[in-house]
């Protein structure tokens, strides 16, 4: 059932999204964009000395799952070096989103890591 | 009046989804029995290749497939069944042009679009615009959401050499006045291309009256198969042409070096043509024209009407071009189609917590992406009726987005 896409979690994090807002002073940022329905993400990346992950923000728009899923991978990152970022996969972003995706919305649950590696890709 | 109310039983695929709520049929249509007891019959009784055998069953294709073309002739009341080509699709009978008709085209000469083309209707004039040196010119669409005609004298010169329009939005449903058009771009030399894939599922297109010089439309949006669709060119203009593509059938005698084109409209059909298709589709004209196009546009706007009525008084609902095709717009009315969007909630959302509700519409911007830019719409949930869809499934859509909105609260 689709409903269970709109778990409250889920859509909680639609409506507060965590971590959204720009960070001028990235060291790492990346635009990724749905053209089919106009959803679009900027990802910006902050690193501390290590290597890790200490600041990250995004901005965007989109449904319901993308933006869900562009907050719950941002509370992820905290403290993941650029090699963990490198190694997310689909199934790590669908376990972190926790809810069934069907295959239409795949490209929404998988948006935000599309941006977040090419932010890596590009620093 | 024929009554539509127990038509869903002709239509299989019901049976197979019982309280199925398809409202996507501005994508593409359901099918009825007799299109597909069409299809299955050439195949299980009569298969073979046309325009060849001197067998008998190669003879009752062709006889089949040449009727069809006949029943797409009167369907659209062309002169002659010359000047009928069929085609894969809405999309390749406008390639076909541009690829033929356009190829004369160069610097100097301009292509006059609307704002409210499909992509279709776009990329192919695009290719000439990038390739050829053509110039794209705009013909913008109101806030209301019809063709500004107030703006038309100053976008029709005499460097315009071909005019593309829908006859039908597939987003906003506004129905443009087609025969005004012709009669304008005629007074400067211009051709008019006419995009019915919307138009002819639901009223009755005439081409002579229209005075068209192009007009093309699918199958699988009225009723009938995918993989087929129908180009109509005055006989004049067509016989003109070049061939499209090149290959068996569309050729009288070949040698080595050179060959003779076959007649009209063979030299547009190469190689073997989707014969069962055309069939169907003749079949699904057959089904229609039994009905009356009179009667499904009637019922058609009978659901618009209430539609209109019901949708609109949803608060933070937006339904595009609400306002299309009213009396002194210019156009001619506006078809069941209503493409919306919903405050606060993202038009995928719509999609699938409708699905769930076994309500099928469509989401995102329906290959009129300048459209919604016009609007500042990134995109939208699109509903569209059929002669199959009733009131009552206006009103289970309306608590769909209630129950929505409950969720989003």
């Amino acid at each position: 059932m689709t409903l269970e896409m709109y778990k409250a979690n889920i859509l909680d994090h639609y409506k507060h999204p965590r971590n959204f807002g720009e960070l001028p002073e990235a060291s790492a940022k990346a635009h990724a964009a749905n053209p089919l329905c106009g959803d679009e993400l900027d990802y910006f990346l902050k690193f501390d000395p290590q290597g890790k992950v200490s600041e990250v923000k995004f901005t965007g728009r989109g449904c319901t799952i993308t933006i869900a899923s562009a907050s719950m991978l941002s509370e992820k990152l905290t403290t993941m070096s650029k090699e963990e970022i490198t190694k997310l996969t689909t199934d790590d972003i669908l376990k972190i989103i926790g809810v069934p995706i069907n295959p239409a919305r795949m490209k929404c649950a998988t948006l935000s890591l599309e941006a977040v590696q090419q932010a890596i890709g590009h620093h | 009046m024929t009554s539509l109310t127990a038509i869903k039983k002709d239509f299989p695929i019901f049976t197979h989804h019982p309280g199925l709520i398809y409202l996507d049929s501005a994508a593409t249509s359901q099918k009825p029995m007799a299109v597909i007891d069409a299809e299955r019959k050439f195949y299980e009784e009569y298969n073979a290749n046309i325009h060849r055998g001197i067998y008998d069953l190669s003879l009752q294709a062709t006889d089949a497939y040449e009727s069809a073309r006949e029943k797409v002739r009167q369907f659209i009341n062309a002169k002659s069944i010359h000047e009928i080509v069929f085609t894969r699709n809405t999309t390749e009978a406008i390639n076909l042009i541009a690829l033929t008709y356009g190829q004369r085209l160069g610097t100097g000469d301009v292509i006059l679009l609307s704002e409210m083309e499909h992509h279709s209707n776009i990329l192919p004039w695009q290719k000439l615009q990038q390739e050829q040196g053509v110039e794209l010119r705009w013909w913008p669409v109101t806030d209301q959401g019809d063709l500004d005609f107030a703006a038309l004298p100053g976008l029709l010169d005499s460097k315009v050499k071909l005019v593309a329009v829908t006859q039908m939005s597939n987003v906003l449903g506004t129905v443009n006045d087609i025969k005004t058009i012709t009669a304008k771009a005629h007074e400067v030399g211009a051709l008019v291309l006419i995009d019915a894939a919307q138009s002819v599922p639901h009223l009755a297109v005439d081409v002579q009256d229209l005075d068209a010089d192009f007009l093309v439309f699918s199958g699988h949006k009225m009723l009938g198969p995918t993989g087929i669709g129908a180009l109509f060119t005055k006989e004049k203009i067509l016989a003109d042409l070049p061939p499209f593509l090149r290959g068996g059938d569309m050729i009288l005698e070949v040698s080595k070096e050179a060959a003779i084109w076959n007649s009209l409209p063979h030299r547009f059909e190469a190689g073997t043509p989707n014969i069962a298709g055309a069939i169907g589709l003749g079949a699904a004209i057959d089904y229609l024209t039994g009905l009356g196009l009179d009667n499904i546009w009637q019922h058609e706007q009978a659901l618009v009407k209430y539609g209109l009525e019901k949708l609109g008084k949803l608060s933070g609902v937006q339904i595009m071009g609400a306002g299309a095709g009213q009396l002194g717009s210019g156009s001619l009315g506006r078809g069941a189609i209503f493409a919306l969007t919903l405050t606060g909630v993202h038009p995928h959302d719509i999609g699938s917590i409708l699905n769930d509700l076994k309500i099928a519409i469509r989401a995102g911007h329906h290959c009129a992406m300048p459209l919604h830019q016009r609007y500042n719409v990134l995109a939208s949930a699109r509903a569209s009726f059929y002669l199959y869809n009733t009131k009552a499934e206006i009103d289970a859509l309306v608590s769909g987005i209630k129950k929505i909105q409950e969720i989003f609260a």
